[in-house]
C-alpha cells in the first residue's frame, strides 16, 4: 500500500502551516530519517523526516503553499516493489483532498488575473488565497464588528474555512484574545493598502512570510489597542563594566558575559523587587507572573522574534549568557520551537550595538512592559556639583497603562537603575 | 454462504437512502442498497409527490371552478376521483422507475429484500421471511423511514378509518370527512378533499392550526381555511371512534372538559409518524432508539461503530429534504470528504401545500424572542403586490424576523400564492448568513411574487414601499 505523508503538527497548538520547500523531489528516493520538506509555522521552520522507507511518488501540496492543514496529504511514498499504478487507488480515494484532482497542486504565483478557489489542501484555512482575503459571512462581519474583533486572529469553521456567526460567537465566548472596546469601528482591522498609485515609483514586491503576517498582526494589534506611556532614565554603566570586565578576566574561554545579559540580570532582579510590573493584560483579569520570563528581541534575518530566558530570575549571568546565546542562534535559523518563543512575562530590546542612543519599543502584548535599551556611550554628567565623563545609557520602558500605572513603571525604572549602577547589589 | 462484501450498504430507498447510495457511488464506493418495497420510499411512492399530483387537481378544479372571474365560461365540470388517483399514481410509478434508472447508472447494486443487521458490519437479506444472501459492509446507513402513528383503539383500518396511504387511493370523496391533527399531512389532505366537496372538520390537539408555524401565520391560515368552509376545532381532543354500518362517530373533548360527537364517512388520522425501527436487528448491535427514533450524533453516527442513521428514521424534523442532506453529509464524512459540515437545523425549510400555500425557515417571532433576540419584524401582504392581483389569488403574506442587534435573518415565515417555491431565496440568505443589508440591496425581478419578500424586508425596516 502507499504510504500518505501528512501535514505534520509541529506543536500542539498548530492547526495549519506553510509548506515551505521541498528537500526531495518525485522519484527520489526516501530512507527512513530523509528530510523530505521544510514547515513554517507563524514563527519557525522545521524539517519533516520520513519515518518510512520508499519512493517519492507524488507531491501533493506545492512549496510555498500557505495555510495546509494539520494531517492534510502532503505527498505519497511507494513501498519497494510497488509502482505507479498502485498510485491510483490512493490517489482517488477521497481523503482530506478529495474532489481536488491531484495534478500539479497550486504554485504560489498564479497565473495573471487568475482569481481561481483555493485548491482543496489549503481550503481549511480561511485566509486560503494569496491575497490574504478573509472569507466570512455578512452577519459575521457585522458581528466582529460590533464586538470589536479582528477577522484575520479568527480561523472559520464554515464551508472552505468561511468565517460564520458560529465562530464569532465562541470567539466571544472564549474572551477573544483580540476582544477590544466594544465600539471599535468596522474598519478597524487593518486593510493592506493594495491599491496602486499612479505615482508611484517602480518597486519589486515581496510576498508576505508567514512570520512577517505575524509581525504586522501583532505590533498593529498592540499599537491599536494598548494605550502605551514611556518613562525614560539615563543608567551610568562605570561599575556594570568593570564587573563585567573582571568576570570575563576569570571566564578563561567558558563563557563571555554582554551587558546585554547584564541587562536581563538586572530587569528580572527589579521585575522580583516590583512584581506589579512583571505583569500582562487580559480581559479576564490583569495576570501577574510569579517568575520573570524576559522575552529577548532577536533580529534575525527572517525577521523580529523574541525567544524566551525562562525563570532569568533565578539564574546566573552564565547561564543567562549561554542561554541567550543560543537561542538567537536558532532564531537565526528558523528554527525555534513555540516554547522557545511564547508566553514571556516581560521583553527588552536591545538597539545599542546599532548606536542608537534611545527609541520607544512596542509592548510586546499581553506582556504590559518593555524595555528599550540604547548605547552605553561616554557622556558629560554632574557629580557634586561639578562636570565629569561617565559612560551612559539611556532606557526606556513602555508599559501598558490597561494593567500598570505610571508609578509602578517609574518604580520598576527606578529600581533597575540602582541595579545597573551599583550591579554587586544583584546578588542580594 | 460467503458473504458479498460493500464499502457501503445503505438500507432503505428513501429520499434518504437512494441520494446516500448516489452519493457514495460518485466519491467511489462500492454500494448496496437494500429496499423491501418501492424504489424512492415513501416519498415519492406515497408521500410528497403523490399528495402534490392530487393538489394540483384540486388547484385546476379550483380555477376552472372560478374561471369566469377570468373572463372564461366553463359550463360543466366533473371531478372523477378515480381519474385523478390515477394521475398520481401514474406520476408515483414514473419517478419510481427514475429512481431505478439512477441507481443502476451509478453502478448501486439494488437489493430488494428486508435487511436486518446480524451485528460486526454483516447483514442478511431477507425475502418472505427467509435470508436469501448475506452482506459484509465497511459502512451501513440505516434510512427505513417511517410511518403514520396509530392511536390504540383508532387504528386506520383502511375503509372507514385512514391513514395517508389509504387517503392517496381514495376511491370516493367522502361526503363528511374528519381530519384528526393539522399539520402538513392532516392539513394538505383537509384541504384536497374539502375543495373537491367534502364537508371537512379538521381537529387539532395544540390551541392552533399548523403548530409548528408562527402564530400569525397559523391564524391567517385558519381563516382562510374556514372562508372556503372547513370546520376547523383547536384545542380539542379525540377520544375514541365507533366505527357503524353508516359512518363513524368521534367522540372528541374540548380544551374545557366539553365532551361532544361528530358522525363522518371517512376519517383521515394524521397524528405524527413514527420511526420503522422494528424488525432490522438492531438488538444484535449498539445502536441506540429514543421513542422510535434512532439516536445520532451530528454526523448521523449510531452507537454502533460503523452504523449510521439518516432521515425520518433518525431525528426531527422530518422533511425528505432533511434526510437526501443527511445522506449526502454522512456518505461525505464516511468517505473522508474535505469541507464537510454538518446540516444547520434553522435552515432547513417547511412547507405545506395547502391553498393557500404555507412555508418557513428558521425562528418563529416568538421563538425569536424566547431565545433572547431583540427582533424587528417585517410583514407585507400579497394585496400590496402586483402578480399576486393579477393572478387572482392576493390572499397572504410575508413575514420576516430579524435580530434588531446583528441584522441576522432570524426567520421568515410566508403564507399565499407560491410560497412553496419562494421560501428557497430566504433560505440561501439564511445559509449565506446574510443580514438584512444584503437583502435590501438584492433586486427582485418585476412583476413576481417574490417582490413581496423584498418589500417585508423594508418593512422590517419601516421603508415599505407599496403598502
Amino acid at each position: 500500500m502507499p504510504i500518505t505523508i501528512t501535514m505534520p503538527a509541529l506543536s500542539p497548538t498548530m492547526t495549519e502551516g506553510t509548506l515551505a520547500k521541498w528537500l526531495m523531489k518525485e522519484g527520489d528516493p526516501v530512507q527512513s530519517g530523509d528530510l523530505l520538506a521544510e514547515i513554517e509555522t507563524d514563527k519557525a521552520t522545521m524539517e519533516v523526516e520520513s519515518i518510512d522507507e520508499g519512493v517519492l511518488a507524488r507531491i501533493l501540496v506545492a512549496e510555498g503553499t500557505e495555510g495546509v492543514p494539520v494531517n492534510a496529504p502532503i505527498a505519497i511514498l511507494l513501498e519497494e516493489g510497488e509502482d505507479a499504478s498502485a498510485l491510483e487507488g490512493v490517489v482517488t480515494t477521497p481523503a482530506p483532498v478529495a474532489a481536488a484532482p491531484v495534478a500539479p497542486a497550486p504554485v504560489a504565483a498564479p497565473a495573471p488575473g487568475a482569481i481561481t478557489a483555493p485548491a482543496a489542501p489549503v481550503a481549511a484555512a480561511a485566509t486560503a488565497d494569496g491575497g490574504g482575503r478573509i472569507l466570512s459571512s455578512p452577519l459575521a462581519r457585522r458581528m466582529a464588528a460590533q464586538s470589536g474583533l479582528d477577522l484575520v486572529a479568527l480561523s472559520g469553521s464554515g464551508p472552505r474555512g468561511r468565517i460564520v456567526k458560529a465562530d464569532i460567537e465562541a470567539a466571544i465566548a472564549g474572551g477573544g484574545a483580540v476582544a477590544a472596546a466594544a465600539a471599535a469601528p468596522a474598519d478597524a482591522a487593518p486593510t493592506p493598502a493594495t491599491e496602486a498609485s499612479p505615482f508611484e515609483g517602480e518597486f519589486e514586491l515581496l510576498p508576505l512570510t508567514t512570520m512577517r503576517k505575524t509581525i504586522a498582526r501583532r505590533m498593529s494589534e498592540s499599537k491599536r489597542e494598548a494605550p502605551h506611556f514611556y518613562l525614560t532614565m539615563d543608567c551610568e554603566l562605570d561599575d556594570l563594566l568593570a564587573l563585567r570586565k573582571d568576570l570575563n578576566d576569570r571566564a578563561d574561554g567558558a563563557y563571555k558575559i554582554s551587558v546585554n545579559d547584564l541587562v536581563i540580570k538586572a530587569a528580572a532582579v527589579a521585575l522580583m523587587k516590583v512584581p506589579a510590573a512583571n505583569a500582562g493584560y487580559s480581559t479576564a483579569g490583569i495576570k501577574f507572573y510569579k517568575t520573570a520570563d524576559i522575552s529577548v528581541a532577536v533580529a534575525s534575518e527572517r525577521g523580529l522574534i523574541t525567544p524566551v530566558v525562562r525563570n532569568a530570575n533565578g539564574k546566573g549571568l552564565e547561564a543567562i549568557s549561554k542561554e541567550v546565546r543560543e537561542l538567537a542562534q536558532k532564531a537565526n535559523d528558523g528554527k525555534l520551537m513555540p516554547e522557545d518563543y511564547q508566553g514571556g512575562s516581560f521583553s527588552i530590546s536591545n538597539l545599542g550595538m546599532y548606536g542608537v542612543k534611545q527609541f520607544d519599543a512596542v509592548i510586546n502584548t499581553p506582556q504590559a512592559c518593555i524595555l528599550a535599551v540604547g548605547a552605553g556611550e561616554q557622556r558629560p554628567v554632574v557629580k557634586d556639583g561639578a562636570l565629569a565623563i561617565a559612560m551612559v545609557m539611556s532606557v526606556t520602558l513602555s508599559v501598558d497603562h490597561r494593567a500598570v500605572d505610571g508609578a509602578v513603571g517609574a518604580q520598576f525604572l527606578g529600581v533597575f537603575k540602582g541595579l545597573i549602577q551599583d550591579p554587586l547589589t544583584m546578588l542580594l | 454462504m460467503a458473504a458479498q462484501e460493500f464499502d457501503l450498504v445503505v438500507v432503505g430507498s428513501g429520499p434518504g437512502g437512494y441520494v446516500a447510495a448516489i452519493r457514495a457511488a460518485q466519491l467511489g464506493l462500492d454500494v448496496a442498497i437494500v429496499e423491501r418495497e418501492h424504489l424512492g420510499g415513501i416519498c415519492l411512492n406515497w408521500g410528497c409527490i403523490p399528495t402534490k399530483a392530487l393538489l394540483r387537481s384540486a388547484e385546476v378544479y379550483h380555477l376552472a371552478k372560478a374561471a369566469d372571474q377570468y373572463g372564461l365560461k366553463i359550463r360543466e365540470i366533473e371531478v372523477d376521483i378515480n381519474a385523478i388517483v390515477k394521475r398520481s399514481r401514474g406520476i408515483a410509478k414514473q419517478l419510481n422507475a427514475g429512481v431505478g434508472h439512477l441507481l443502476k447508472k451509478n453502478k448501486v447494486e439494488v437489493l430488494m429484500g428486508h435487511a436486518r443487521l446480524l451485528g460486526g458490519g454483516r447483514l442478511a437479506v431477507e425475502v418472505d421471511g427467509v435470508s436469501v444472501m448475506e452482506l459484509s459492509a465497511k459502512n451501513i446507513i440505516l434510512a427505513t423511514g417511517a410511518r403514520a402513528r396509530d392511536l390504540p383503539g383508532m387504528e386506520a383500518d383502511g375503509k372507514q378509518i385512514w391513514n395517508y396511504r389509504h387517503a392517496l387511493v381514495a376511491d370516493s370523496i367522502p361526503k363528511k370527512l374528519l381530519v384528526v391533527g393539522s399539520g402538513a399531512i392532516g392539513i394538505e389532505f383537509a384541504s384536497f378533499f374539502n375543495e373537491l366537496g367534502s364537508d371537512v372538520t379538521v381537529i387539532e390537539v395544540l390551541d392552533r392550526v399548523l403548530p409548528v408555524e408562527d402564530e400569525e401565520i397559523s391564524a391567517m391560515a385558519h381563516k382562510a381555511f374556514e372562508k372556503q368552509g372547513m370546520r376547523l376545532l383547536t384545542g380539542v381532543q379525540v377520544k375514541g371512534l365507533k366505527k357503524a354500518a353508516d359512518g363513524v362517530t368521534a367522540a372528541i373533548e374540548t380544551a374545557d372538559g366539553k365532551a361532544e360527537t361528530i358522525t363522518v364517512d371517512r376519517v383521515i388520522m394524521a397524528v405524527g409518524i413514527v420511526g420503522n425501527v422494528e424488525d432490522l436487528g438492531l438488538e444484535n448491535t449498539a445502536v441506540k432508539v429514543d421513542r422510535s427514533h434512532v439516536v445520532v450524533d451530528q454526523w448521523l453516527a449510531t452507537g454502533e461503530p460503523g452504523v449510521y442513521a439518516i432521515g425520518d428514521l433518525a431525528a426531527p424534523p422530518w422533511l425528505a429534504h432533511k434526510a437526501s442532506h443527511e445522506g449526502v453529509i454522512c456518505v461525505e464524512k464516511i468517505a473522508g470528504v474535505a469541507d464537510v459540515h454538518p446540516l444547520v437545523p434553522m435552515n432547513i425549510p417547511g412547507c405545506t401545500y395547502c391553498h393557500p400555500q404555507v412555508a418557513s425557515v428558521g425562528l418563529t417571532e416568538a421563538a425569536a424572542i424566547a431565545a433572547g433576540h431583540k427582533v424587528r419584524v417585517g410583514r407585507f401582504p400579497f394585496i400590496g403586490n402586483g402578480k399576486a392581483i393579477a393572478l387572482g389569488d392576493p390572499e397572504g403574506m410575508v413575514k420576516t424576523v430579524f435580530d434588531e442587534t446583528t441584522g441576522e435573518l432570524l426567520g421568515a415565515h410566508m403564507i399565499g400564492p407560491e410560497v412553496t417555491e419562494l421560501i428557497q431565496g430566504y433560505v440561501v440568505a439564511r445559509t449565506m448568513e446574510s443580514t438584512e443589508a444584503e437583502l435590501l440591496h438584492t433586486v427582485f425581478p418585476h412583476p413576481t411574487l417574490s417582490e413581496a419578500m423584498h418589500e417585508s424586508v423594508l418593512d422590517a425596516m419601516g421603508r415599505a414601499i407599496h403598502f
